[in-house]
């Protein structure tokens, strides 16, 4: 124990010294470098750590590539010890597809934005989902183009205020939100498809278990599998980091539903 | 969770990397037994506030889990502990 | 033993790209690239390999960029217009260091710009090779996967509707003795985990050991100095018939060229001082040999199926040794796809015989 602020806390600066073991490390196996630049509070490393974990859990990572689409996630595109091939933005599945048809057996995950899948990629990821493609889409659903600066997407919900929808998402002017999730789950190529948030602890081990699942799916050669993340992204929601979990139930989770969409088995 | 007369029976523990915290506080709520407090005037190095470790702690991981900093390290005692 | 087959352009390129080794394909019905597709749709996967149908041409490309990056022999295509589509995606291929083979069946145009300065952002460039029959198509479509995978780049073979849909007798006999072994930049998963997991970025490939990201600049310098290398390392192609003494020396690429050195042989036989260069690699633009034997001449006449654009390449070579006449055009049928009309020898004997 010691005393900070005047008050007693445990001493946090090494390990304990009582016999304990390791629960979590700092990060994950596979991430080399846990330092960034995403702002605080952002939701999106949350979401890798859980992706990244799924992989070193299921015995993968010796024969797993990650496309990576283009969005403030790209940070992670050259810190993992996972095999990564950059994309385009939006153009993540149809590489996927490449590395997938071209090598049989290997795993093949894509980690995009909502910009990056539903905007500029939608016609990607239908398409290989139409395929049944082996491959796992992991979609990190912020509600914005955060890389840019935090501007309306395909996903952002009607009166949400983004840095070109400053009066907020309007329906007769900017029309209304694509579910993606709702959509690929109707097509039958499409074996798991599920929908997760990283806003709580709880949260993070439900998704996890959805990103789990998908991983099993493509293993299994089952089919196309996509888990879209709610992420948290205070800075294009111009709120408070703290204020972000909430936001993220009472907007985008109001509209964009938590849960298995499909499931194979 | 009370130990009786004073003392804080405690499951679990954590390091905390201070300079690697942007003081985003998703871990305050995070935490069931509520063991987590930031700072209020101290500061890391790039001017963040960061947590602190009250006694209570369980190891369940919600912290490791929900930070984006990769901040903390979690560890669950062989058997409780006693703290003040 | 290979033996001699009457083959359509398209079919013979298919033929031959398979025998080079290609075992990925994608594309999307254009004309007149389909035959193509449908030849490699039909054949690939007699040889194990893989041909998508892609929904789209950005589809198609981002294909071949997945499979190009699994270090499999790959190629895609498409005519102009598609081509257009894929500039982003071809500009990054090359930032990332990916050989890909890249058919362009063009319609009657002969884009010239789009194939030599690519559309996309950049500095980038792409090897580009331009058969004029079925036969060089043939031997030029093998060449294209052997020059990708030693440059770890991008090359065009530039076809066009004439050669797709003209038959000819041709063998096609592989070129090379033994197959190339699998790359070891290549992704199959095996380095994950190692610490040291492989990254094929057009951003740059070293990961990252601090809180630093990639190092553009080093990464487009390194990309600069291995354009610089290829462009002066490959042999460029050329067909010269340029006697001694030559006043008129005619410049053409591609399908158009056999028209031109028809008309050019006539008029020789006639007794005209007049000579032929065909451009066989446009890029390298084999610079030196059309300056040598330019330099002499009263005038160079370039054809070309467009409003002028290898005279640009024309002009750089000669250095104002001797003027440069345009005397081609757009010329186009009623389609826009096919034959145009001025590919006719007594079309192209006029207008040389204008500058003699």
């Amino acid at each position: 124990m010691k005393w900070v602020e005047g008050r007693e806390v445990v001493d946090t600066t090494g390990p304990p010294e009582a016999p304990a073991r390791l629960v979590d490390d700092f990060t994950p196996d596979l991430i080399d470098v846990g330092a960034h630049h995403l702002c605080p509070g952002c939701g999106e490393p949350v979401a890798m750590r859980s992706i990244l974990e799924a992989v070193t859990e299921l015995g993968l990572v010796r024969r797993t590539v990650a496309v990576f689409g283009i969005g403030c996630y790209t940070a992670f595109s050259n810190n993992l010890d996972v095999e990564v091939l950059q994309a385009l933005h939006g153009r993540a599945p149809s590489l996927a597809t490449g590395v997938s048809r071209a090598a049989p057996g290997t795993i093949v995950f894509t980690v995009q934005g909502d910009g990056d899948m539903v905007n500029e990629g939608l016609q990607e990821v239908l398409h290989a989902a139409a395929r049944g493609e082996r491959i796992s889409c992991f979609m990190l659903n912020n509600g914005v183009f955060g890389e840019t600066g935090g501007h309306l997407t395909s996903t952002t919900v009607l009166g949400q205020r983004t840095k070109n929808t400053l009066d907020g998402r309007n329906a007769a002017q900017h029309g209304y939100p694509i579910l993606l999730s709702n959509l690929v789950a109707q097509l039958e190529g499409a074996a798991f498809v599920a929908r997760g948030a990283v806003n709580s602890a709880g949260n993070v081990a439900r998704t996890k278990r959805m990103i789990l699942r998908a991983f099993e799916t493509q293993v299994a050669g089952a089919g196309f599998s996509m888990v879209e993340i709610l992420t948290m992204c205070p800075t294009g929601w111009f709120i408070e980091t703290q204020e972000a979990p909430a936001y993220l139930e009472e907007n985008l989770g109001a509209v964009h539903s938590i849960g298995v969409l499909k499931d194979w088995q | 969770m009370d130990g009786g007369a004073g003392v804080t029976l405690t499951r679990g523990t954590v390091v905390v990397d201070v300079e690697a915290c942007k003081g985003c506080d998703l871990c305050i709520d995070a935490c069931p037994p509520r063991v987590l407090v930031m700072t209020s005037h101290e500061v890391n190095a790039r001017g963040y506030r960061y947590p602190l470790l009250l006694p209570g702690c369980t190891g369940c991981r919600a912290c490791s889990q929900i930070c984006p900093d990769f901040v903390f390290q979690v560890y669950k005692y062989d058997s409780p502990i006693e703290l003040p | 033993m290979t033996v001699a087959q009457l083959l359509e352009g398209s079919e013979a390129i298919a033929e031959a790209m398979i025998t080079a080794g290609c075992r990925f394909f994608s594309g999307y019905p254009m004309t007149p690239f389909t035959e193509v597709l449908e030849h490699m749709a039909a054949k690939l996967p007699e040889v194990g390999g893989v041909c998508m149908n892609a929904e789209s041409e950005l589809e198609a490309v981002g294909m071949a960029w997945g499979a190009a990056a699994t270090g499999t022999p790959s190629a895609t295509g498409s005519t102009g217009q598609g081509l257009s589509l894929m500039q982003e995606s071809l500009a990054e291929i090359t930032l990332a260091r990916l050989p890909l083979v890249v058919l362009n069946m063009a319609r009657a145009q002969g884009d010239y710009y789009q194939a030599t300065r690519g559309g996309g952002h950049g500095d980038y460039r792409h090897l580009v090779l331009a058969p004029m029959d079925v036969a060089e198509a043939v031997q030029l479509s093998q060449l294209a996967f052997d020059l990708a995978a030693a440059w770890r780049n991008p090359v065009v073979v530039f076809g066009d509707y004439y050669l797709a849909h003209t038959a000819q007798s041709v063998e096609v006999t592989s070129l090379r003795t033994k197959p190339a072994d699998r790359p070891d930049w290549a992704l199959d998963g095996t380095s994950g985990g190692s610490g040291r997991a492989k990254l094929i970025s057009p951003l740059g490939s070293v990961k990252r050991r601090d809180d630093v990201g990639y190092d553009l600049a080093a990464h487009y310098a390194a990309c600069a100095r291995h354009t610089s290398a290829m462009l002066t390392s490959v042999p460029p192609l050329v067909e010269l018939d340029v006697p001694a003494g030559s006043e008129v020396v005619a410049v053409a690429f591609g399908t158009p060229a056999r028209y031109v050195r028809a008309a050019v042989r006539q008029l020789r036989s006639e007794g005209a001082a007049i000579g032929y260069v065909r451009p066989i690699t446009l890029v390298p633009f084999p610079t030196a040999a059309v300056r040598s034997v330019c330099a002499a001449a009263r005038v160079v006449a370039v054809y070309e199926n467009n409003q002028g654009q290898m005279i640009d390449d024309v002009r750089l070579a000669v250095l104002g040794d001797a003027p440069v006449e345009f005397i081609g055009g757009l010329s186009l049928d009623s389609s826009g796809f096919g034959i145009a009309p001025d590919l006719d020898v007594a079309t192209l004997r006029l207008r040389l015989e204008a500058l003699l």
